[in-house]
């Protein structure tokens, strides 16, 4: 009989009793009262030294409020004030609403209906949240993940059953895969009709399960605020992700006791945030051994605010970073060492970098295919460490030599004594050749686009400006397709959480409500969605909830009337044939007028509308908009339909084979010494 | 490609079932067999799963299982180390002429004899899968008429349990 007891099996360590696991991961977002309830929920990890198999229930809840004033955070996030204990008759709905107010959430983003009633009524009377009304469900739900990943707090959104619960799930999909903290409530028919085929039904818990971190139905009003408190823990610690609790409507009219704090009751939880000192070390010794190393930053890094310790890191030894999608802003676009994005419209230094690397040290990324291109041809020579929150991504797509398992906070920390320590004995690598090759590669296939031949407005330029303009302290939100890669390629991040896209999931649409629920988490600084026209006019309804609510986004729609990144690849991969991918409609643009018109849309809603087609306008438009700090703002740039993305590694095949422009691929093998750094 | 049992402990809760049978097609996976049932601890249920894949992507199934939050624990079952057992209820064809031959072999592979009617006998065996198989195989030029079979369960050998060790942190936080 073998135990699963590698060291990226956590259960395995938490069930045995090793005590690997620390008691919680110092997470961004938690309250006071989140602390203490995990305290309560894992004292076996907590003191694996000093089990107290008797203990109760009861002694665990007194446990973790004793802990609660001491476990306050210094810099606390804005939550709740210390609350104390509490035990009080309530409706459910009410015991929902309180339970709310104690996790600490500031906002829910959502849409009543008739299951849900019973829970908007409370809230109504709450004092602490502030319920955003938005025109359509998807909304909320990429409101919630644009507040949650400006803010590093759990997002949150409402709807009712059925058609309400459904319209969440591609929000509750794109928040899953980008690892985003989520918590969807959902109103459920009542308890009799469930499984009936009842009005405004559907198995919303079946039918987000493999796009949840975990997800609850509820039925007895007992369980109302004990799963809310689970599910704010479970979307926060560990990986990061959505969980949605689905409560039916009559738990919610049913009479209940409201206690606070509850324990949770989640045996089998058990995230693992502390590395393994051996692996640690022997990732040291490889990063001080390589000859051509490279630190593959991914979303992770992000997630477990490790940015210092990333810095300190890669300016102890020395090596290259490349940042990916979901990283862009973990690492400053100004440090010497920072080779860009990698992957499909990777530069191609970063590209190049990773794949001749004879060591990739993988923090908190995931090795995505859109990162390696074909897998078995990327990085053929390299030693992989990787480290990550969630073991099951270590060795799922390339093998680890040396597997991690851990919150890159600590990992990092760890990695950088280790690193020093290595040093202190003399063991320090020399990358002056590596250095020599990759200045090489940049100075000679720098990011760049050229103007288009009849004078009309280059995308990249738009969005390049937008960059100069507004500066690294704004928050730059894009949709998905080409606007999205020259946001990611074009814009200088200096700081974590100031680029917010959907990366995994690529869902068209994410942008507008997305730059809502970060300008409601963030309202002191500017938030700019980079749209496009096709992604734009998929959830644009929340312009009038952005108006209405004093939510002043600026939105600069990247108008090229097509969509563009399918069109780029019908260009370059199906000859030429434009099927189905023209937004426009010639007979209109004969007549001047534009289908829709994006400035007459805005003003509609109650924004500012404004249009620019010319590059000498761009500078003048952007800054006008800055001035405008009381409404949304709308620009519609009508740019060129034919630019493209570069560079590109086509789908599918090996990074080897990148192109900087269309038909020309970088010269590897050229000698750095005669490089002329063109 | 090789055959792997894996003992899973779940929190005995609804929907558990629907989780684990979910990732296993999500992720690709066929499932040979799988059998659920109560354990001697109420809170939780054990799952026996069958699955007939590499190495690797056995590690990558079980590493998604761990990350389902009402999983407590999974372990690999060497078939050496333990205990495996299958039951199957046969409908042979047996008229008076043949059906003494079937009772002959019942008895030879220890299966009782269940049910008797003028033209068929059901027979109950447990045993390994091979076992099973090879009792199938004998009756087959009878006439199976009916067959039905419970996925595995199975048990490791020795003094050790998997459960009590699991248990110890849910006694103290329920």
């Amino acid at each position: 009989m073998t135990e699963q007891t590698s060291p990226t099996s956590p259960k395995a360590h938490a069930a045995s009793g090793q005590a690997e696991t620390p008691p919680a991961r110092p997470h961004p977002g938690p309250t006071p009262l989140d602390i203490a309830a995990r305290a309560a929920a894992q004292p076996a990890a907590a003191k694996p030294a000093t089990p107290k198999p008797a203990a109760s229930q009861h002694a665990a809840s007194q446990h973790a409020a004793s802990q609660h004033p001491a476990s306050q955070p210094a810099a606390a996030t804005p939550g709740p004030a210390a609350v104390p204990p509490l035990k009080t008759k309530v409706t459910g709905a009410q015991a929902l609403v309180m339970a709310l107010e104690r996790v600490g959430v500031e906002v829910v983003f959502g849409i009543p209906g008739g299951a849900v009633l019973p829970a908007y009524d409370p809230l109504l009377d709450s004092e602490r949240i502030r319920h955003i009304l938005v025109r359509h469900e998807q909304g909320a739900g990429h409101a919630a993940t644009g507040y949650a990943q400006a803010t590093g707090r759990v997002g949150v959104c409402m709807a009712t059953s059925g058609p309400g619960a459904t319209n969440l799930v591609t929000p509750l999909a794109d928040a899953y895969m980008d690892s985003v903290p989520v918590v969807a409530i959902t109103g459920q028919v009542s308890t009799n009709l469930i499984g009936t085929d009842g009005f405004q039904e559907a198995d919303i818990s079946g039918i987000t399960l493999p796009v949840t971190k975990h997800n609850f139905l509820v039925t007895k009003p007992e369980d109302i605020a004990r799963t809310i408190g689970e599910a704010f823990h479970l979307a926060s610690t560990g990986r990061p992700g959505p969980v949605l609790v689905d409560i039916a409507k009559d738990a919610m009219q049913a009479m209940t006791d409201f206690t606070w704090p509850v324990p949770y009751d989640l045996p089998g939880y058990h995230p693992v945030t502390r590395p393994h000192s051996r692996q640690i070390r022997e990732a040291a010794r490889l990063i001080t051994e390589a000859r051509k190393p490279v630190l593959y930053v991914g979303g992770g890094v992000i997630r477990a605010h490790a940015s210092a310790e990333l810095k300190t890191l890669a300016e102890l030894t020395g090596a290259p970073v490349v940042t990916t999608l979901m990283a862009r802003g973990a690492f400053p676009d100004s440090h010497s060492q920072h080779l860009g994005m990698p992957g499909m419209h990777g530069t191609v230094a970063a590209v190049g970098a990773l794949q001749k690397a004879d060591l990739i040290v993988a923090l908190g990324a995931r090795f995505d295919d859109r990162v390696t291109g074909k897998l078995d041809t990327f990085a053929p020579d390299a030693a992989i460490v990787h480290a990550d929150i969630d073991p099951a991504e270590i060795s799922k797509n390339r093998r680890a030599d040396v597997p991690i398992v851990g919150d890159c906070k600590e990992v990092i920390t760890d990695l950088v004594a280790a690193v020093q320590a290595e040093h202190a004995h003399g063991r320090r690598g020399d990358h002056a050749e590596w250095w020599a090759q990759i200045d090489q590669w940049r100075g000679k296939y720098p990011l760049g686009y050229a103007d288009p031949e009849d004078g009309s407005l280059a995308p990249q330029y738009v969005i390049e400006r937008i960059g100069k303009l507004i500066g690294p302290d704004a928050v730059y939100v894009a949709g998905v397709g080409q606007h999205q890669m020259w946001a990611a390629q074009f814009i200088d991040y200096e700081n974590p959480g100031t680029w917010i896209n959907s990366g995994g999931a690529g869902t068209m649409g994410f942008a507008v409500p997305a730059a809502m629920g970060a300008k409601v988490g963030r309202p002191e600084v500017q938030v700019w969605a980079i749209d496009g026209d096709g992604c734009f006019q998929m959830t644009n309804q929340e312009l009038a909830t952005c108006a209405i609510e004093g939510i002043a986004v600026k939105v600069a729609i990247i108008n090229n009337g097509n969509l563009g990144m399918v069109r780029q690849w019908q260009t370059l991969f199906y000859n030429e044939r434009y099927s189905n991918t023209n937004l426009g409609d010639k007979k209109a643009e004969l007549n001047g007028t534009r289908i829709p018109d994006f400035v007459k849309l805005a003003e509609a809603y109650g924004c500012v509308g404004l249009r620019c087609d010319a590059a000498h306008d761009v500078d003048a438009v952007i800054e006008q908009a800055m001035a405008i700090n009381d409404q949304p703002v709308v620009i519609d740039f009508i740019v060129h339909p034919d630019a493209m993305v570069w560079p590109m590694v086509a789908a599918g095949t090996s990074n080897d084979d990148i192109n900087f422009a269309r038909g020309m691929a970088p010269d590897w093998e050229a000698n750095p010494e005669a490089g002329d750094g063109i | 490609m090789t055959r792997h049992t894996l003992s899973v402990l779940v929190e005995n809760k609804p929907g558990v079932l629907v989780r684990i049978a979910g990732l296993f097609s999500r992720r690709g996976f066929n499932i040979d067999s799988l059998a659920v049932g109560p354990t001697e601890h109420e809170e939780i249920s054990r799952m026996t799963i069958v699955v007939n894949c590499e190495t690797r992507p056995l590690e990558q199934v079980t590493k998604q299982l761990n990350k389902l939050i009402n999983v407590l624990k999974i372990v690999e079952l060497e078939p050496s180390q333990a205990v495996e057992r299958e039951l199957i209820l046969i409908k042979v064809r047996a008229d008076a002429e043949t059906r003494s031959k079937v009772l002959e072999i019942a008895e030879v592979f220890r299966a009782r004899v269940v049910d008797v009617a003028l033209d068929a006998v059901t027979v109950e065996a447990t045993g390994s899968h091979d076992k099973l198989e090879a009792l199938v195989r004998v009756l087959e030029p009878f006439g199976i008429k009916e067959l039905v079979q419970s996925g595995m369960v199975a048990v490791g050998r020795g003094g050790r349990s998997i459960t009590d060790r699991t248990l110890r942190p849910l006694e103290r936080t329920a």
